[in-house]
């Protein structure tokens, strides 16, 4: 009968080796995850690291030159002197021909001054990492190459980079008509890209019957979430921008110089990118909702709709929220078909509606990353930062109410 | 009480020829089966017998199964509700129902009842009828001071009776229970049957059970279905509730509620 005479140490010793598988299972996942945050850290580093640094600038001319008293204390008559007897005259006209002189403002003006007589450039930019462990080193280069250079700390993501637009000196260039851009599209994306997806998922979880067309179609959504979004941008191309280009420029309302390059196209390419995961999303939020609850509600006898409005969406809608963050999420980074339907890589006019040519984020960040000059690394890095909050901060709004919502409903 | 066969008494459904058919399969059929007005019927029998098939085409909550059609007449005071002009919403709207699992909507207990009257056109205010279907439900007393909170705040048996509450609200004549006390604990099954009881007064109640002494107690009439040899559900026997526990026609009725069924 006693087969077992010390079942305590068997028992003990089949738990010792589940401790260590279980241990070792432990800290292969651990590791997983650590690798993932790790790489995170170093993706954010790096470009931190190169967003923020120490610079050496160099005037070309003074402004001590120019006037005794700082540019800033001119009054506007003094500056537009100054700027006319600076610059030649074509330059001079050319400026008054954009806006006159009088009519701008004394801080544009000083602006004006800055930009195109003192022409402060950058002649030697240093990373966050060379800037604080390394000074001795950027001093000494500074001395031997650049004495009349001045050295400054440079936040390259700063105010006046947000404000300003596009400019061909990585200085005075900035992401304002950028940020424009991509929060236009993104609004079209929503606006085109919501109602489309919820109404879709909607037919093919609760009107839709089992037959062989709705199971092509299904898998053909499941497909297309899938599909390279440069294809995308090349349907945008054929479709919005040449094929109906007549109403993507507004040339149906009388004004289509753009010729279909419009927010309006890349706002209807990014809708048709983000629709099959949008779908696919609202699609699994609705099945999540529980039959029971639809039975409750023809109990009583209500229609098809009223149960689909007043109870099967509510208890979808945190679900297809969340779906709606992850494929804006995906939109907003996207540059490739941005390109395809014609973004603009030099336009520093804001956009003015739907029917202005544009640019977005990922546009000016994958133009200023390929152009040879370093700082124009810099600032590539500064707008990926922008790019980042802007994504974080959406994304902190979307789901700021989306669980204010859910708390109302439960 | 009489045999419904010679009731002098209307019937509120008859059913005739009912056969219901999943895809190929015939789940029940030809059932002929007469519902006497404020009563309760039980609709007992082995699992799969097609009870709460039955149950659920007296107000069409079959036709949200895809594969599901039946054959056959369900009359509803004079009126074949299977026929092709009958919209099925009025029918529901009229034969309301329980569920197996309470499932109240996740809204508050007070919109849980109000509602069904809101999308059957009722405007303006809903305070009195909520209260009073809650009262029928013997809810009110326990939830009148917090009528703002979810209904899935409350406990199993108290959300089941919000869920009657919800049904009574659109004032239905008939009130389907589909295994109302199966998720329950004896306390809350006692107090659900004392309220079927209740309500068994002004509304008709068909109650699909399980269990075959919740039958024998709160039941006038009860009717027992089994399985065909080909799996078919049949009815077997119906008549008066004291009738068919002490005195069983059909031995199959007889042996299922001594115990020795299969």
């Amino acid at each position: 009968m006693n087969l077992n005479p010390n079942p305590v140490f068997i028992i003990s010793k089949n738990l010792r080796t589940r401790h260590r598988n279980s241990k070792i299972w432990r800290s292969i996942f651990f590791l997983s995850t650590a690798l993932a945050i790790l790489v995170l850290i170093v993706l954010i580093l790096s470009i931190v690291n190169q967003a923020f640094g120490f610079v050496l600038i160099k005037n070309t001319v003074e402004p001590g030159e120019l006037s005794s008293i700082p540019l800033e204390q001119l009054t506007k008559p003094a500056l537009i002197k100054i700027l006319k007897s600076n610059l030649t005259s074509n330059r001079y006209k050319t400026i008054d021909r954009e806006l006159p002189f009088t009519a701008r403002n004394q801080e544009e003006l000083v602006d004006l001054v800055t930009s195109e007589i003192v022409e402060p450039t950058v002649v030697e930019s240093y990373h966050l990492d060379v800037s604080i462990f390394d000074k001795e080193k950027i001093l000494a280069e500074a001395a031997q190459k650049h004495p009349d250079a001045r050295l400054e700390f440079r936040a390259w993501i700063n105010s006046s980079f947000i404000n300003r637009s596009m400019s061909s000196t990585p200085e005075l260039a900035g992401v304002r008509t950028a940020i424009f851009g991509s929060l236009w599209i993104i609004l079209i994306t929503i606006a085109v890209a919501f109602p489309i997806g919820v109404g879709a998922a909607i037919y093919l979880e609760e009107y839709a019957g089992h037959n062989r067309i709705n199971r092509i179609i299904q898998t053909n959504i499941d497909n297309l979430a899938g599909v390279p979004s440069i294809i995308y941008g090349i349907l945008g191309l054929a479709i919005f921008v040449r094929g109906l280009g007549f109403f993507t420029s507004g040339a149906f309302l009388g004004n289509g110089e753009t010729g279909g390059r419009t927010i309006l196209s890349a706002g209807f390419t990014m809708g048709l990118l983000t629709l099959p995961i949008l779908i696919i999303n609202a699609q699994e939020a609705i099945r999540a909702v529980p039959n029971s609850l639809r039975q409750a509600s023809y109990g009583i006898g209500a229609t098809k709709w009223q149960t689909i409005w007043h109870h099967v969406l509510p208890s979808a809608l945190p679900g297809i929220l969340t779906g709606t963050i992850l494929a804006v999420s995906r939109a907003i980074g996207e540059t490739a078909p941005l390109i395809l339907v014609g973004a603009s890589s030099f336009i520093n006019k804001d956009p003015s509606g739907v029917f202005s040519r544009f640019t977005a984020l990922p546009i000016q960040i994958y133009n200023w990353t390929t152009r040879p000059q370093a700082e124009f690394r810099n600032i590539a890095a500064a707008a990926i930062l922008v790019l980042l909050i802007l994504l974080l901060s959406l994304n902190a709004f979307a789901i700021i109410m989306r669980n204010r919502f859910v708390r109302r409903i439960s | 009480m009489t045999d419904p066969e010679k009731t002098p008494v209307q019937p509120i459904i008859i059913a005739e020829g009912l056969s219901i058919f999943y895809g190929n399969f015939r789940a029940v059929k030809d059932v002929d089966m007469k519902i006497v007005p404020n009563q309760i019927t039980a609709i007992i029998g082995p699992s799969g017998c097609g009870k709460s098939t039955v149950l659920r085409s007296f107000n069409r909550m079959n036709d949200f199964i895809p594969s599901c059609h039946a054959t056959g007449t369900i009359t509803f005071h004079g009126q074949n509700i299977y026929a092709n002009d009958v919209d099925p919403v009025q029918v529901r709207q009229r034969i309301g129902m329980v569920f197996q699992k309470p499932n109240p909507f996740p809204k508050s207990i007070f919109d849980n009842v109000a509602w069904g009257l809101r999308i059957n056109g009722i405007k303006g205010e809903l305070s009195e009828p909520v209260e009073q279907a809650l009262r029928q439900a013997a809810l009110w007393d326990e939830v009148k001071d917090h009528l703002k909170k979810s209904g899935l705040s409350l406990s199993g048996g108290q959300q089941q009776r919000l869920c009657i509450a919800r049904a009574l609200a659109v004032k239905p004549d008939i009130i389907l229970m589909d295994e109302p006390c199966s998720a329950l604990d004896p306390i809350a099954t006692l107090k659900i049957e004392d309220l079927m009881r209740e309500l068994s007064h002004n509304y008709t109640i068909i109650i699909v059970t399980h269990n075959m002494q919740q039958a024998a107690r709160v039941s006038d009439y009860t009717t027992f279905f089994t399985m065909d040899p080909d799996r078919a559900g049949v009815m077997v026997e119906y008549g008066e509730t004291s009738h068919i526990f002490t005195n069983p026609r059909d031995k199959r009725t007889e042996d299922y509620i001594t115990g020795r069924y299969g």
